[in-house]
């Protein structure tokens, strides 16, 4: 990923550290240590600060593609992983804040999935599948492709982190789902590779964080959080509930969204990818709530509350970024930084 | 790592019943899954046909089939029974 503008001083620091070598940015370290602690205890709300939000995510990107001209000794370096720990706990922290678990079920495979399947028909917040489609415009349409190219672009990616966490029914499940996001072994039915095709039939740049300058804090914490589930095997439980979450809420949305493309004029390029969900996450999001999520649970216990707060979490905060978005709309504004970007 | 569940070269054990008949790849037991108030999930080798005889168009190896009728895209399931409210028990 080519480096992106910095936001503030944190991520500032970061793209300078990364882009020098080991040695040479010892005094910058020591610096971005307490610049950190000061900004993590100073933000309004962590969840909405571009700052944190995207020193957070090139910290995580240095485990995925890396980031252009960022030395690969960097990912395991105990100072940075100490500065991205600080603004970890603090975003988890604040995302714990946003859910409230209840009554927990029970811990059978049966009770799981349906506790999952209840609290993903619950969500209540705004649609932004049905106004896409019947009611978003091209150039939002091109938005909308911005804020999911995030993930979509890598897409499977954080959820991948957990298969050597897993074992046994739960650890087959997932990788039956993650089988069929990476295309059954056919790099062009990879989603990932849909979903690029999508964005160069609207004319849009599919290189990985192309778009990265102009998203908002909100959409780079919705994709930070997977990172933080996928990356720390302490949030196993979590990274299973989130994926589960995300099988759960994509078949009838994508169904919408294919409409709204297709309103626009736009052929199979484009809506294949949302086709294809309509379908898959159809079967993923009984694999996922059943086998995987229930599987572990069943072989652990103890990770019930941790599978909840993820697909939970996974949803507050996609409620916090669709509201993000449908507000800036209906305001007749853009949902982005800056909008300029995007009449190119 | 365990062997136990997965079947040797030859295909599941004549213990497990007689030898299906298959169109592609190892031997290994269909099992068809009734979610409740969802689709039926089918893995494993199966084939998938029409009332011609022809297969239908697949493009994964586990299905999961419509059983609420309110699909878009039957036989398979495409999600509508969570909108219809269907339920599997009576």
């Amino acid at each position: 990923m080519k480096q992106p503008s910095a936001r503030g001083d944190v991520s500032a620091l970061v793209l300078a550290t990364i882009a020098a070598t080991v040695e040479s940015a010892q005094d910058g370290l020591a610096r971005l240590g307490a610049v950190t602690r000061a900004a993590v205890a100073g933000t309004p709300d962590i969840l909405h600060d571009d700052d944190l939000q995207l020193a957070l995510f090139c910290l995580y990107e240095l485990h995925y593609s890396g980031i252009d001209g960022a030395g690969d000794d960097w990912e395991w370096n105990p100072d940075l992983l100490r500065v991205r720990q600080c603004i970890e706990a603090a975003f988890e922290a604040r995302v714990r804040d946003e859910v409230d678990l209840g009554d927990l079920p029970g811990t059978t495979s049966e009770a799981v999935c349906a506790e999952l399947f209840r609290l993903t028909g619950d969500d209540s917040g705004p649609s932004m599948s049905r106004f896409v489609s019947k009611s978003a415009s091209n150039d939002q349409l091109r938005e909308f492709l911005v804020h999911k190219a995030v993930y979509q672009l890598k897409e499977a990616d954080p959820h991948t982190f957990a298969i050597p966490r897993l074992t046994g029914r739960s650890k087959a499940a997932l990788v039956e789902i993650q089988a069929d996001e990476y295309g059954n072994g056919l790099p062009a039915r990879m989603h990932s590779a849909l979903f690029a095709r999508t964005m160069r039939e609207l004319g849009m740049d599919d290189t990985y964080g192309a778009y990265l300058d102009v998203t908002p804090a909100i959409t780079l914490a919705s994709n930070n959080l997977m990172s933080l589930f996928g990356l720390n095997r302490r949030l196993r439980g979590a990274i299973v509930g989130h994926l589960a979450a995300y099988e759960m809420t994509s078949s009838q949305p994508n169904r919408l969204y294919s409409r709204g493309f297709k309103r626009h004029g736009y052929g199979e390029n484009a809506t294949e990818y949302f086709d294809e969900h309509v379908e898959a996450d159809a079967v993923h999001e009984q694999i996922a709530g059943r086998d995987m999520a229930g599987g572990l649970v069943e072989e652990d216990p103890r990770l019930l509350p941790d599978v909840l707060f993820g697909a939970a979490a996974g949803l507050a905060v996609d409620t916090l970024m669709t509201r993000h978005i449908m507000d800036a709309w209906e305001s007749g504004g853009s949902s982005l930084r800056r909008s300029e970007a995007m009449a190119s | 790592m365990s062997a136990e569940a997965v079947p040797g070269p030859d295909g599941p054990s004549g213990a497990e019943g007689p030898e299906r008949s298959l169109n592609s790849g190892a031997a290994s037991p269909v099992s068809v899954v009734a979610c409740p108030d969802g689709p039926l999930l089918i893995r494993g080798d199966f084939e998938l046909v029409g009332a011609d005889g022809q297969e239908l168009p697949r493009t994964r190896r586990t299905v999961a089939l419509c059983r609420c009728g309110a699909s878009v895209l039957k036989p398979y399931c495409d999600g509508s029974h969570k909108l219809t409210g269907f339920r599997s028990e009576p």
